[in-house]
């Protein structure tokens, strides 16, 4: 697939708040690279992330949607990462079945402590999304700016 | 079976074990069966009925009937009877104002069938042994009474009525039912040929809400489809993307407490075959967490209310189950 070298992908990155938001905030006081069109979205534990708001996301257009939280074991409300993985695990296949491009979507574990985590996570999602091109699957064309 | 439905019906009515019946009776045409409530003895007799086409799940209407006063009976198909234990675990259905009894099924029939049979004009079916004779405008037809099944009863997952306080007919068990077979066809295909395939089925989708209404898991006091703040609420999807969320989030919602009824594909007055959303859903259920069936037992954990910290992570989907 020739990869178009001027497109910038949308990127939303839902953070929890207590790992993956932190660790964001670690990559920029270490003044790690990312690119900046990766916009954070912070929410109280990644269980929080209801599959609507990753539609929304897509809808208003991100090409890439992914989902940080605290390591398994490690969430700050203890179980949430749980449930949340078993949902976006299950959420994940079914668009995948329904022929959305299965890496547009991904969850990553950050704790606050890795900021270079998050830093290459960003950078290694990004890429992956530029080679997959922009979102048209589960694009809205009456939300489009340009 | 007709008259033994009817008969219990109607006595259960005199001897005062309940007030009102849920069962059905026949709508505008006679395939056309429709819920119904009957309070007295005369009413069933001169109105009820039991066929073949009586494949409307009735557990649904116990929500709400059996938060009225007085005792309600209800008959139930042995498919119905996994939506009544399902929404009795969701505390949804009082128990105690129900009385249910589990009727022996041997599949329904719908006209869908009967058309693709090539039969038109059908004024009329009878069950004859292991046959259907089938009147229509232009004769009389003998058809197998299995090619008149409902599509949804040909893979029936269980006979086994759950739950019932009497039985007509015999209990039934499990069965071998090969209902993942089109959701394997479809993972078989390319992610553009599956985008083709959702595409064209759900562009058809005119937002009549009917596969939302008569699913007895959706049956949330407020729906986010009646939120107005969803920008969704009570409207044909604008685009291609409405029509995506729409049916995502309502496959979504159920997973994990959807029975597979197949009432959701039944109603669809554009013929969307929603089985296959909510059939995929169940099937990684069953392989990613480990067997389980909504509606089957009163005790087991229903997979999205539950977790174990070895579960696999969301990369197996992401990454390709085949390592793609
Ligand atoms: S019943 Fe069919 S047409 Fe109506 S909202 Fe559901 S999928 Fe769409
Ligand atoms: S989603 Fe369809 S098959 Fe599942 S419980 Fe609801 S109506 Fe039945
Ligand atoms: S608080 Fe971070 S995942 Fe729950």
């Amino acid at each position: 697939m020739p990869v178009n070298e001027t497109f910038k992908p949308t990127i939303v990155a839902f953070c929890c708040n207590w790992c993956s938001y932190a660790g964001a905030d670690l990559s920029g006081t270490n003044r790690l690279q990312y690119p900046a069109n990766v916009k954070i979205i912070r929410i109280p534990c990644s269980c929080r992330l209801n599959p609507m708001f990753i539609l929304r996301a897509f809808q208003r257009g991100a090409d890439g949607v992914i989902l940080c939280g605290c390591h398994p074991g490690d969430c700050h409300y203890t179980t949430g990462n749980y449930y949340a993985r078993r949902r976006m695990t299950l959420l994940f296949s079914l668009l995948d079945y329904m022929g959305i491009e299965r890496g547009r979507t991904r969850v990553e574990w950050v704790s606050a402590a890795e900021g270079a985590k998050f830093a290459a996570t960003m950078n290694d999602f990004t890429e992956t999304i530029i080679k997959l091109g922009p979102n048209r699957r589960l694009e809205d064309l009456r939300c489009k700016t340009e | 079976m007709q008259d033994r439905v009817m008969e219990k019906a109607a006595a259960l009515l005199e001897s005062g074990v309940c007030t009102r019946v849920l069962g059905w009776k026949t709508g505008e045409f006679f395939y056309d069966v429709t819920p119904a409530v009957f309070t007295s003895a005369e009413e069933v007799r001169t109105q009820m009925v039991y066929n073949p086409f009586c494949g409307p799940n009735l557990s649904k209407y116990l929500i709400a009937e059996s938060r009225k006063e007085g005792k309600i009976a209800v008959f139930l198909k042995p498919c119905d009877t996994f939506s009544f234990v399902q929404l009795q675990k969701e505390h949804r259905i009082a128990r105690d104002k129900v009385y249910a009894v589990g009727v022996q099924c041997d599949g329904m029939i719908d006209m869908d069938s009967l058309k693709a049979l090539g039969l038109r004009g059908v004024t009329a079916a009878r069950e004859v042994g292991d046959n259907l004779i089938v009147s229509t405008l232009y004769g009389e037809k003998t058809v197998p009474r299995r090619e008149a099944l409902s599509l949804r009863c040909r893979v029936c997952k269980s006979k086994r009525l759950n739950d019932c306080d009497e039985i007509i007919g015999e209990q039934g068990g499990d069965l071998p039912s090969d209902r993942f077979a089109q959701v394997e066809a479809l993972e078989a295909m390319t992610p553009e040929e599956r985008f083709a395939f959702w595409r064209s089925e759900l562009s058809k989708c005119i937002r009549c809400n009917a596969c939302r209404n008569v699913c007895p898991a959706c049956s949330c006091e407020k729906c986010v489809f009646d939120n107005p703040g969803s920008g969704v609420r009570n409207k044909a999807a604008a685009d291609s993307f409405e029509e995506n969320l729409f049916h995502i989030i309502r496959a979504f919602h159920v997973a994990g407490r959807c029975t597979d009824c197949g009432e959701c594909s039944r109603v669809c007055p554009q013929g969307i075959p929603l089985h296959l959303l909510n059939r995929k859903l169940i099937k990684d259920m069953n392989q990613l967490y480990g067997p389980y069936q909504a509606g089957a037992d009163f005790d087991s954990k229903p997979p999205m209310l539950a977790f174990t910290p070895e579960d696999p992570e969301a990369s197996i989907i992401t990454n390709g189950r085949d390592g793609q």
